[in-house]
């Protein structure tokens, strides 16, 4: 099959007259890792669990794997893997039990030992779930996630309150997932997560779309370069698309007073540039 | 896999977790116990009152392991999230409350036997005579209190507040219901209350089954109620039913 894992076309979601997703459209392709990033109240999560099957959607057109998630068909569930936003857990259940019951839900499940080693649990098999760490009880809704050997992983902010070991750790098992082939939906509002682990990353703002694209080719429309340097101690920055003409006049002029361009540098925005820039009103 | 397979497995992984948390043994199976030996202590040289309390107790066993049981144990598990876990994967959802409810059953069943064993050996209460009639109500009171459970998670707000919601309920319908002592001296208003309400006539079932020898056919009246509230408790479990 060569259709796209997750075709979004168009897609809206009202509360009452608050439409919390304006029309989003973008499509996942198999094997890939997409991000939706975009700052908390964007429309993301909404997005996403309009995708598991977790909400009905007001208008647009969505199919995940070949089926509408809205028909909450089993054969769906069966080959998807979800980790939610924040989600807790049977407490006096272990480790080893809880990913073993998973596995007995999936017709076809990875080995359980294996799942928990992919997450890096192997030491707290035994531990009930009531004595895990944040850290380590993500690791286990992965590992929750993946027992059913999935084709499509859902990521809702996997990272979410972790320390910067442990953001690694998580990183590494998104990595992996990828290796594996699988189709991971991620959403972050991490600019460094998208970075490190999208092959393509979607901002989304106030229910929109506002760019698209591979995280090192995102940019903010025109310009697309910027060049700046100091003239009589005062930073002078400009933007344009065409730096070779920029910088010809620059010199020239520069030469001519006989001046130096203290400081001169020619750069292309970051995504954390992009990104603040796209949305930034919500700051203000 | 078969969808009796997956609710067998599903209940008893419900059973295992129910012996590992200490609260809900206490008020599933201790409680109800041990209001049967200090309330029966009180009344042992009373043959007559110890008539009105095993199938009181009995009663009071089926709502607390049912009624109260699933309230709390939903508006947990929808508080913590589980319920949207479990919603996530492809277990179906007749599976997941088969267990949910199966486990309560399972304590309405083991309490039921418990009380009547009890009520025998120690107090010297007869064998039932009627246990057809045992079976039904234990059975209709089960069902009923079940779908009650469920409907009434759905009005608790969160788990901090479920304690008081269900002894809000649990506790006048079983004071005004003639679980410690027979309901025929209660003003008219609480006894028309409780007429209402469907545990006075789960226990005048058992008692029925358990002492007079009334059957099934001599408490129509009484299956009718129950069965009213068995509809109403269904609907609004499914009505209202909130995963999150």
């Amino acid at each position: 099959m060569t259709e796209a894992a997750i075709q979004v076309r168009d897609l809206r979601k009202s509360y009452g007259r608050v439409e919390a997703v304006k029309g989003l459209s973008f499509n996942v392709g198999r094997g890939e890792i997409f991000g939706l990033l975009g700052p908390n109240g964007a429309g993301k999560t909404t997005t996403v669990e309009i995708l598991e099957g977790y909400r009905q959607r007001s208008a647009g057109e969505v199919t995940v794997l070949g089926h509408d998630p809205a028909s909450r068909d089993r054969r769906l569930q069966e080959r998807v893997g979800i980790v939610l936003q924040s989600c807790g857990f049977y407490p006096r259940v272990s480790v080893g039990e809880a990913v073993q019951h998973f596995a007995s839900l999936y017709p076809a499940p990875r080995d359980a030992e294996e799942t928990i080693a992919l997450v890096g649990l192997e030491e707290q098999r035994k531990a009930r779930t009531a004595e895990l760490s944040g850290g380590q009880r993500r690791r286990l809704d992965l590992a929750l996630a993946l027992v059913g050997d999935p084709e499509l992983v859902f990521l809702d902010e996997p990272t979410t309150g972790f320390d910067p070991a442990a953001r690694r750790a998580a990183w590494g098992v998104v990595r992996r997932l990828g290796e594996l082939g699988k189709t991971v939906l991620l959403t972050t509002h991490y600019l460094d997560e998208a970075q490190a682990l999208a092959d393509r990353v979607a901002i989304v703002k106030d229910g929109m779309i506002v760019a698209e694209g591979p995280p090192g080719e995102l940019a903010p429309g025109q310009p697309t370069y910027r060049v700046a340097y100091d003239s009589n101690g005062r930073r002078v920055q400009h933007e344009t698309d065409d730096p070779t003409d920029l910088l010809h006049r620059l010199t020239s002029d520069a030469l001519a007073r006989g001046e130096r361009l203290e400081g001169l540098a020619v750069t292309r925005p970051t995504l954390e540039e992009v990104y603040l820039e796209l949305t930034e009103e919500d700051e203000r | 896999m078969s969808s009796a397979a997956t609710l067998w497995r599903q209940l008893r992984f419900e059973r295992r977790l129910f012996w590992r948390n200490p609260s809900a043994a206490f008020f599933n199976f201790i409680l109800p116990l041990l209001l049967l030996f200090l309330v029966a202590s009180v009344f042992a040289s009373d043959p007559e009152e110890l008539d009105v309390l095993i199938p009181g107790i009995a009663g009071m066993a089926v709502m607390a392991t049912t009624f109260s049981a699933l309230a709390f144990n939903l508006t947990f598990l929808r508080e913590q999230g589980i319920l949207k876990r479990m919603r996530g994967t492809p277990l179906p959802v007749p599976a997941y409350f088969g267990g949910l409810l199966g486990s309560a059953v399972a304590n309405a069943l083991v309490q039921v036997v418990l009380i009547v064993v009890i009520g025998n050996v120690v107090y010297g209460v007869d064998w039932p005579r009627d246990p057809l009639s045992l079976a039904v109500f234990t059975a209709l009171g089960v069902v009923c209190f079940g779908a009650l459970g469920i409907a009434f998670a759905n009005a608790i707000p969160n788990f901090d507040a479920a304690a008081a919601y269900v002894n809000l309920v649990f506790l006048p319908v079983i004071f005004i219901s003639g679980v410690f002592y027979s309901a025929d001296s209660l003003p008219a208003f609480l006894e028309g209350v409780a007429q209402a309400l469907p545990l006075k006539h789960v226990i005048e079932g058992l008692s029925g089954a358990i002492v007079t020898g009334a059957g099934v056919a001599d408490n129509l009246g009484a299956v009718l109620v129950i069965a009213a509230w068995a509809v109403a408790g269904t609907y609004l479990a499914i009505r209202y039913f909130r995963w999150e």
